[in-house]
């Protein structure tokens, strides 16, 4: 490929925060001329740290599948509300549209990311060639589109506010949403600590 | 250390390309893994100035006016952002009230503020004092904006709580939804053309 050279093969570093070309540094801890941010060739344990946060992102993912995430008591009425029960009720309640985009933003978007970084991982660790692009392409699609996760959270925040000013009704947050949130803020690390140029490398491992 | 500014590294796989002089609406792409490596800058410094004065217009309203009137009762309730935020801490929901206030509060205005100053030094080709912290804090914080979700999560609990009263929106969420539009727009500024300015040259 010498068409496009990478930049290990001409001696060159590039700046992940500002952009800045340098020469490569012959030694360890270098730091960027421009910004001062430190100049690594690659993230620094990028697999053992994507493949931690990750599994602890999936041990939070269950209790906040299975935990409730709110309870809603109307006139001695309780009801406690998972993830899923909460998106089958805004269907039933002729919100299909909302419902849908709930069930994106909960289910859909975490599993994915799930799924992705996984096949992400693997491939790195058997230095595959298969579907570089198309594994390039999916890094900035869960970039782009992790954070919609925090929908849930923001809901229940928002809905417990606003049912307190009924004396007769209120919701409050359980465990299950924490749980929730720390899942999606767990899958963000995950893929920020993914380096995506591992992708195109052929050879060990960077770890 | 440093080389010629011409080059530039693709982030996501290390291709080492020279920087293409782009026309208008174009858009320079890794051909290795397609990753965008350089875009036309629509918006010259003063016309992202503007723009954020604009959000920081909208950011005052969203805050002063109450985002929801509440019909209960025969009563009408209003409430702004804060009036909320407090609400929640009041009862014992600290963590959920402090999220709420971080995400749309702090880190909107934060932001706002930041790249107004950094703009503000920008066009006269200069570099704002604190340029390099600021510009690390900008880097590190952006995936953590995440107002554009909250302003949608409004919308769900709005639809949700119709099962207990009458919500009916107020000016104070449409200015966030406005808001919402102009978030979106900063985020996909390449904020990195801000190192290229040279003291004493504008850009």
């Amino acid at each position: 490929m010498t068409a496009l050279p990478r930049a290990e093969q001409l001696g060159l570093i590039g700046c992940t925060v500002c952009g800045l070309v340098s020469r490569a540094p012959d030694f360890d801890d270098a730091g960027c001329s421009r910004c001062g941010s430190a100049l690594r060739r690659r993230k620094t344990a990028s697999l053992s740290r994507t493949w931690a946060l990750l599994i602890a992102a999936f041990i939070a993912y269950v209790p906040a599948n299975v935990l409730p995430i709110m309870r809603t008591a109307s006139l001695g009425d309780i009801d406690d509300n998972t993830i899923l029960s909460g998106v089958l009720e805004l269907w039933n309640k002729d919100s299909q549209a909302l419902a849908v985009i709930v069930f994106s933003a909960s289910i859909v978007v975490p599993m994915l990311k799930f799924f992705a970084l996984l096949v992400l991982l693997i491939c790195v660790h058997r230095r595959s060639h298969w579907a570089q692009p198309q594994r390039a392409k999916l890094y900035r699609l869960i970039e782009l589109i992790g954070h919609w996760s925090m929908l849930d959270v923001f809901v229940v925040a928002l809905l417990t506010a606003l049912v307190r000013f009924n004396l007769l009704s209120s919701v409050e947050p359980l465990p299950g949403v924490i749980f929730f949130g720390l899942t999606v803020v767990l899958t963000m690390f995950a893929s920020l600590s993914f380096d995506p140029r591992l992708t195109w490398d052929d050879e060990e491992p960077h770890d | 250390m440093a080389l010629s500014s011409r080059l530039v590294i693709c982030d996501d796989c290390d291709t080492v390309y020279r920087m293409p002089v782009l026309g208008r609406g174009e858009v320079a792409r890794c051909a290795r893994c397609g990753a965008v490596l350089a875009r036309y800058h629509r918006f010259g410094l003063d016309a992202l100035a503007a723009l954020v004065l604009a959000a920081l217009l909208l950011f005052i309203q969203g805050n002063i006016w109450p985002v929801v009137t509440l019909a209960l009762n025969g009563q009408q309730n209003s409430t702004t952002l804060w009036g909320m935020i407090l609400i929640m801490w009041q009862d014992h929901s600290q963590v959920v009230s402090v999220i709420t206030a971080v995400t749309l509060f702090f880190f909107p205005l934060f932001n706002m503020l930041t790249l107004g100053w950094l703009l503000f030094f920008g066009r006269q080709g200069r570099q704002a004092p604190g340029f390099r912290t600021l510009m690390l804090a900008m880097h590190y914080l952006g995936p953590w904006t995440m107002s554009e979700v909250f302003v949608l999560g409004a919308l769900v609990a709005m639809v949700k709580a119709k099962a207990y009263f009458e919500v009916l929106p107020d000016a104070g969420i449409y200015a966030y939804a406005a808001l919402t539009l102009f978030i979106t727009l900063f985020a996909g500024i390449d904020l990195r053309r801000l190192w290229d300015i040279v003291p004493g040259r504008r850009t």
